[in-house]
């Protein structure tokens, strides 16, 4: 009986491949986009756990010389023969005319995990040819492709380098640079137990990795906004299935009703409708896995370029396939199915048997239920509010932006509704009063792929504008901060004074930098002393601040904080703080410092120099017309003989961090136009559906003497309508979903705020594909009604052929 | 007298299916005619081609001396809009509006909206009081007496009704038959009915019999 | 996943990066030397680096017991692998090293690995005076003058949560295997010299997180130095270092392979150091007993026959997990012997993938 009750219903597929195509469309497409933001998000979130930065450089200690030089090859064998783990890295810079390389030789035979050497990649495990003359050197593309020195060994180009560099063994290092001894040595993180410390077995100066932006915090803010876009690519992804399955049910009543007339017992017409239900989300999920398999492998490389370019945390660009992220996307998917199905099988249950076997919208909400439902969306929107304002934690956050979405999709019904009655009380003309009408009367069955649609959208302006608004703060910090044209490190104060000494002409100005450690309000961090200039007071960006902050800052009585000391120890202007034993001054302002874990005040260098007498500065920002800054970069390499790395221009620095944020930008763009075109999809399925039972509803206005084209047009009209009501509420849920995303979310997790920034013509072109995706979904079956043969229209009134 | 309607020679088939073979007649100003016949006779194919709804594959058909067979999409839209009136067994009004706005419906896409005449015809029809409900909350014969408010509301010419009280009982068929031939005759407009019932084809002015696509004087009257 | 470059380089050190036989031990051999028979030895210099050689190890290992009469087993082991057939001095050196140092209790195992590239210093092994070393493991020649330099040794190493330092003693012969040291590995004629000096005894310390702990025992040491010692349908060995009760030893072995019956080989050594040779077939390995280490079955309860000596043991692995997680993993730990020889000695078996 199950048997040919399972035969009967699937027996409509046959008769409309359409519409069954068109249901595991639906499913796939939900499944695929979140399997796919998933994919990404574990692969990623796999590789950063063993990510390290480029070569470990910035994460690992360093041994070098007091005096700059490099270290003797004999002390470096020689603590490794007293069984420290210390690995030797010689780096120096070929130059041939206006060509540079900078090349790094490293000895992975010793190089701890941590500092995770690049692959060989594609160039394939030649290794013999690594290691023996004349050895590889491994760049980049760009790097290959710019202008080289002359009489370089075989090149292998793999993404993993810095730009501008070349890595090698370090035996060809050595004979490339003609230098054997060490630059420096990395240092293990872990030495072997029961041996003395290290700091006593040498008298190389331990470096610890300069402070900086830690790559880890802007990786997880990353890995922050694909985790959000994954949350909402799973709402997405679960109204999609609902209205799927929804359809399944509807475009089959008449089916079941005669199935029961029949005499099916309705247990076994359930048991045959959860049969097919089944096997479809099982089949419509795998084939949503391969697609979003292969959305993700054809977004990894993006991905992996900019995680690598936050300063290298490495993963491969290829994805590998994962049980975990795919067993989640089958699970939401046959999730989405179930509650999907209980829902239409209740339906089922209920379905009176002689009541006449007319099609009628789906899920037709009476008026009481739109209620309820406003009802709970108006909790849930308090609910988000109150989390995001008094939640406190980044659990919460999240709540917050679920509640958000949630309260917003169900509030939307009953919205639109209203809306359309008030915009119909100004509608001029009948077919105005018509369209509106009918639109809201349409609503019900159209309700959950609008809801779809709202998602979408505010999920695109959310995170588009958290997105920018990172972008744009970020990109414009390092503006501020980076100011000089170049900053040059001393190795010793002896040669710093010297440095300065032979700077101070050459320059527009040279402004010392000096820090200590320190322990400020209860929490590890630095004071720095630096020098009053224009360079500072005129770029430096306060987010609060007395009246005259710098000029009282630079009276010595007063020190400026990061954000982050001021958020975790809850500080404001006027508050005083300790920043040495005995020394409390008043704080006049606040900067953002952002990707900047650590707790940060600073001073004036005299008051500076008079809590630590003993700290010379030995580091220096250079004010140089920018055009001299690399020739003043080389000549202090050469002359100086400072470590290529010692030389920073700040150029390069700020472009490379221009193109990882845009690379950032392409992703999130990509997966903004992704779910925006399954949620198009879906507003197709859902005119597609209403098609046909809305031909009861378009035949008299058609007698009444309306065209068919017309009729489209309206269809086409009816469509933009609604695609831009739900535009219009997707906008203040986008922004809402931003300043939650930034300002709640962010600061639990990174304890910095960003700034929010608007983007309207973002919006105005999102608006844009709201309507096209709008159009296209609209397209068919507007098409379909312009051709429609009189005769079918006719077939609603008529009761002989 | 000048005639509203003329059909000459008609001929129209569904595939292979011949519906009306060389159907012709004629109707006047005034005048009422009652079309009878059994299940697929062809009485409904010949309301909808009359009303501009299909088109002949054969014969002309002329309103007000008009040729309307050989009109494009829109013409016949504009025709339907301001000439004809329809009353179908189940004419769905438009579930998104309300009464008055149904009423109003035809009359105002054709912009010939006169609030008077609604009024007049909300209270020949007993309508008053529910002017502000939709569709689904009115009776079966509220519902086809709101589609005879709108069928005359714009004051057609030609009025077409396909069993207009086939789905109601025989008391409410009959007042609203009754209603609609007293308008019908306030307004002038001709008239042409289909019906099973005798019984309500005998109060026309005229009757024909349709049968296997082709008419025939009525064996009973 | 792409392996990265460290990962490689442990695959090329230990041999070179390709997918025939164990470690890559079954590839050709172009450039380097090849063993010659008969072998003609020369000390102390033959105790140093061949690098003429592909490959080349020292290899000890020690069963131990301590106060409470606690069985352990020690490895201190350095391979060299040259990438080409020649040495240089500085960056430019063609030898790689590879340190493997383990350290077997009845119920833990521990295992440490280090590398370094020759011509630096930071590895290395010297005939005159006798040295070996990687990093701060050593194995130091304490021999008196006029002796072999193999006759005292100090062996120390440490790993993570490991550590062993060991004075070796003997006054036994070193003892050649296969036809005077030149030991055939397949019916092919693949072949290495192969020699060890098998009788020592020792003291020493080998430290835990918990403590120090005093040990005695014995120990030997195996040299060998090849350019091609596998036949490219060999997968790997399971080989044995047995000392028994009565002063007697055995070294034997058995050379899966894919294509072949196994290739076996002998060395019965006499308490008083005269040794004899056993040519493929003579000796019987079987396994008994299979342990599940590391994901893969590994036997480690044998039978060992050699009825020409009316010998038949069997072998159980203190600790069956005596895996060594090192880049190319193999399992070596200390066995117990009984049956018609009760004693104890060392199992070593690869290629188990």
């Amino acid at each position: 009986m199950i048997g040919t009750a399972l035969f009967t219903l699937l027996s409509h597929w046959r008769r409309h491949p359409g519409q069954f195509a068109m249901l595991v469309l639906g499913l796939a497409l939900a499944t695929a986009l979140w399997s796919g933001v998933q994919a990404i998000n574990a692969q990623a979130r796999a590789a950063y756990a063993t990510a390290a930065a480029t070569l470990g450089q910035d994460r690992l200690d360093r041994l070098q010389s007091p005096d700059g030089r490099p270290v003797p090859l004999a002390e470096y064998v020689a603590l490794r023969r007293a069984g420290y783990l210390v690995s030797p890295v010689i780096s120096g810079e070929l130059r041939a005319g206006d060509a540079r390389l900078r090349l790094l030789g490293i000895d992975p035979l010793t190089a701890p995990p941590e500092a995770n050497t690049p692959t060989l990649g594609d160039a394939g495990l030649d290794l013999t040819g690594f290691f023996t003359a004349p050895g590889l050197l491994l760049m980049t593309q760009d790097t290959a492709t710019a202008a080289l020195p002359p009489d370089l060994p075989p090149i292998r180009v793999t993404d993993t380098i810095p730009p501008g560099a070349a890595l090698a063994d370090i035996g060809t290092a050595s004979r490339l640079l003609g230098q054997s001894d060490p630059s420096y040595l990395l240092v293990a993180p872990v030495q072997p137990a029961h041996l003395p410390l290290l700091a006593t077995a040498t008298t190389l100066q331990r470096v610890a990795p300069e402070q900086r932006a830690d790559p880890a915090q802007l990786t997880d803010s990353f890995h922050l906004n694909l985790t959000a876009f994954g949350l909402l690519a799973f709402a997405v992804g679960l109204f999609i299935v609902h209205a799927a399955i929804g359809l399944a049910f509807e475009q089959r009543r008449a089916t079941i009703r005669t199935l029961r007339a029949l005499g099916l017992p309705l247990r076994s017409l359930l048991t045959a409708f959860g049969l097919e239900l089944a096997v479809l989300g099982l089949v419509s999920g795998l084939a949503g896995l391969i697609l979003g398999y292969a959305i993700a492998a054809a977004l990894m490389p993006g991905v992996a370029g900019t995680l690598r370019g936050l300063y290298g945390a490495d993963l491969p660009g290829t994805l590998s396939f994962d049980p975990a992220w795919a067993g989640a996307a089958l699970v939401m998917t046959l999730a989405g199915v179930a509650i999907a199905a209980a829902q239409a099988m209740g339906r089922t249950a209920r379905l009176p048997i002689l009541a006449t076997a007319r099609p009628e919208a789906w899920g037709q909400a009476s008026a009481r239920l739109m209620r309820g439902q406003a009802m709970v969306a108006v909790v849930l929107l308090a609910a988000s509010g109150a989390l995001a304002l008094w939640g406190g934690a980044l659990i919460t956050g999240f709540g917050a932006v679920a509640c958000l979405f949630l309260g917003a999709a169900l509030l939307l019904p009953v919205t639109l509704t209203a809306l359309l009655r008030l915009a119909q009380r100004r509608a001029r003309g009948p077919l105005g009063e018509w369209l509106l009408a009918d639109t809201r009367q349409q609503m019900p069955g159209l309700s959950l792929a609008l809801m779809a649609l709202l998602l979408a959208l505010s999920a695109n302006i959310g995170v588009s504008t958290m997105v920018g608004s990172f972008r744009a703060t970020f990109v414009g910090w390092l503006d501020q901060r980076l100011v000089a044209e170049l900053y040059v490190t001393a190795p010793t104060p002896a040669e710093a004074a010297r440095l300065h000494a032979y700077l101070a002409p050459r320059t527009d100005a040279v402004l010392p930098v000096v820090w200590a450690d320190a322990t400020l309000a209860g929490r590890p961090g630095a004071v720095y002393g630096q020098a009053d200039h224009a360079t500072f007071r005129d770029h430096w960006p306060l987010i609060a601040a007395l009246p005259d902050a710098w000029d009282r800052l630079a009276t010595g009585d007063g020190v400026l904080i990061n954000e982050q000391l001021a958020r975790f120890a809850r500080l404001s202007p006027g508050d005083a703080l300790t920043i040495a034993p005995g020394v409390s001054l008043p704080i006049l302002g606040v900067y953002s410092d952002y990707g900047n874990p650590q707790a940060q005040a600073i001073v004036t260098l005299d008051r500076f120099a008079a809590i630590h007498p003993d700290i010379a500065p030995t580091r220096f920002a250079l004010r140089i017309a920018p055009d001299r800054a690399a020739g003043l970069a080389s000549i202090l390499r050469d002359d100086f003989g400072l470590p290529a790395d010692a030389v920073i221009n700040q150029t390069q620095i700020k472009r490379f961090s221009v193109d990882v944020f845009d690379q950032t930008f392409q992703i999130t763009g990509a997966l903004n136009l992704l779910t925006l075109g399954v949620a198009g999809f879906a507003l197709l399925t859902g005119l597609v559906t209403l098609a046909d039972m809305r031909l009861a509803q378009l035949a008299p206005v058609w007698a009444l003497g309306i065209t068919r084209a017309r009729l489209a047009r309206f269809e086409w009209a009816r469509s933009l309508i609604l695609a831009g009501l739900t535009f219009a509420l997707a906008l203040p849920v986008g922004l809402a979903l931003a300043w939650m995303l930034l300002a709640v979310i962010n600061v639990q997790a990174f304890g910095w705020r960003l700034p929010m920034q608007v983007f309207p013509i973002d919006a105005a072109r999102l608006l844009g594909l709201a309507l096209i995706a709008a159009t296209l979904a609209a397209a068919l079956p507007a098409l379909r009604l312009a051709r429609i043969s009189p005769s079918r229209l006719l077939k609603v009134f008529a009761h002989e052929a | 007298m000048s005639k509203v309607l003329e059909i000459e020679r008609l001929s129209k088939a569904y595939g292979t299916v011949a519906v009306l073979r060389d159907v012709s007649l004629a109707l006047a100003h005034g005048q009422t005619l009652a079309l009878t016949g059994e299940s697929g006779s062809g009485k409904s194919t010949l309301m909808h081609l009359a009303a501009a709804l299909d088109t002949p594959d054969q014969g002309s058909i002329r309103l007000s001396g008009q040729e309307i067979s050989g009109l494009d999409d829109a013409a016949r839209a504009a025709l339907r809009r301001d000439r004809i009136g329809l009353v179908f067994q189940q004419f769905n009004l438009i579930p998104s509006l309300s009464v008055a706005q149904n009423i109003a419906f035809q009359a105002r896409l054709g912009g010939h909206h006169d609030p008077a005449r609604d009024a007049m015809l909300a209270r020949r029809l007993g309508l008053s009081e529910m002017l502000g409900r939709y569709p689904e909350e009115l009776s079966g014969g509220q519902q086809q007496r709101v589609a005879i408010a709108r069928a005359l509301a714009h004051a057609p010419m030609l009025i077409l009704a396909d069993e207009p009280t086939g789905n109601l009982d025989e008391a409410t068929g009959d007042a609203v038959l009754d209603l609609m031939l007293e308008l019908v005759g306030e307004t002038g407009a001709a008239l042409m009915m289909v019906t099973h019932s005798t019984r309500l084809a005998a109060r026309l002015d005229r009757r024909l019999h349709l049968s296997r696509g082709q008419l025939s004087a009525p064996n009973a009257v | 996943m792409k392996p990265s470059l460290y990962a490689a380089l442990l695959w090329l050190i230990a041999g070179q990066a390709t997918a025939q036989g164990f470690a890559g031990l079954g590839t050709e051999a172009a450039g380097f030397s090849i063993p010659q028979s008969p072998a003609i030895f020369d000390f102390p210099a033959d105790h140093g680096p061949h690098p003429g050689y592909r490959i080349e190890w020292w290899y000890l290992t020690a069963s131990l017991t301590g106060p409470d009469g606690t069985d352990y087993g020690a490895q201190w082991t350095l391979f060299r692998s040259a990438l080409a057939p020649h040495d240089a001095q500085g960056w430019d050196g063609s030898q790689l090293w590879m340190g493997h140092a383990g350290l077997t209790t009845p119920d833990r195992h521990f295992s440490a690995e280090r590398l370094a590239r020759g011509g630096i210093g930071q590895a290395g092994v010297t005939a005159e005076p006798f040295a070996a070393w990687i990093d701060d493991w050593a194995m130091t020649s304490t021999a008196p003058a006029g002796a072999d330099a193999l006759d005292a040794l100090r062996v120390t190493a440490r790993g993570d949560g490991f550590a062993h330092d060991l004075a070796l003693t003997t006054t036994g012969p070193l003892i050649f295997h296969g036809q005077a040291g030149y030991s055939v590995k397949s019916a092919q004629g693949q072949a290495s010299y192969y020699y060890s000096q098998p009788f020592y005894s020792l003291s020493g310390t080998i430290t835990l997180n918990d403590g120090v702990i005093p040990v005695t025992g014995t120990a030997w040491l195996d040299r060998e130095w090849s350019s091609q010692p596998l036949s490219e349908t060999q997968d790997g060995w399971d080989w044995v270092s047995l000392q028994f009760d009565d002063g007697a030893r055995l070294m034997g072995f058995t050379l899966r392979d894919r294509a072949a019956p196994s290739f076996t080989a002998a060395t019965w050594i006499a308490p008083d150091g005269q040794s004899q040779s056993y040519r493929d077939g003579a000796l019987s390995m079987t396994p008994l007993a299979q342990s599940r280490v590391a994901g893969r079955d590994v036997p480690t309860t044998w039978r060992i026959e050699l009825p020409d000596r009316a010998l038949d043991v069997t072998a159980s692995a203190i600790n069956p997990h005596s895996w060594m997680d090192v880049s190319v993993p193999y399992w070596e730990g200390p066995v117990r012997v009984t049956g018609t020889h009760p004693g104890r000695g060392y199992l070593e078996m690869t290629g188990y993938e």
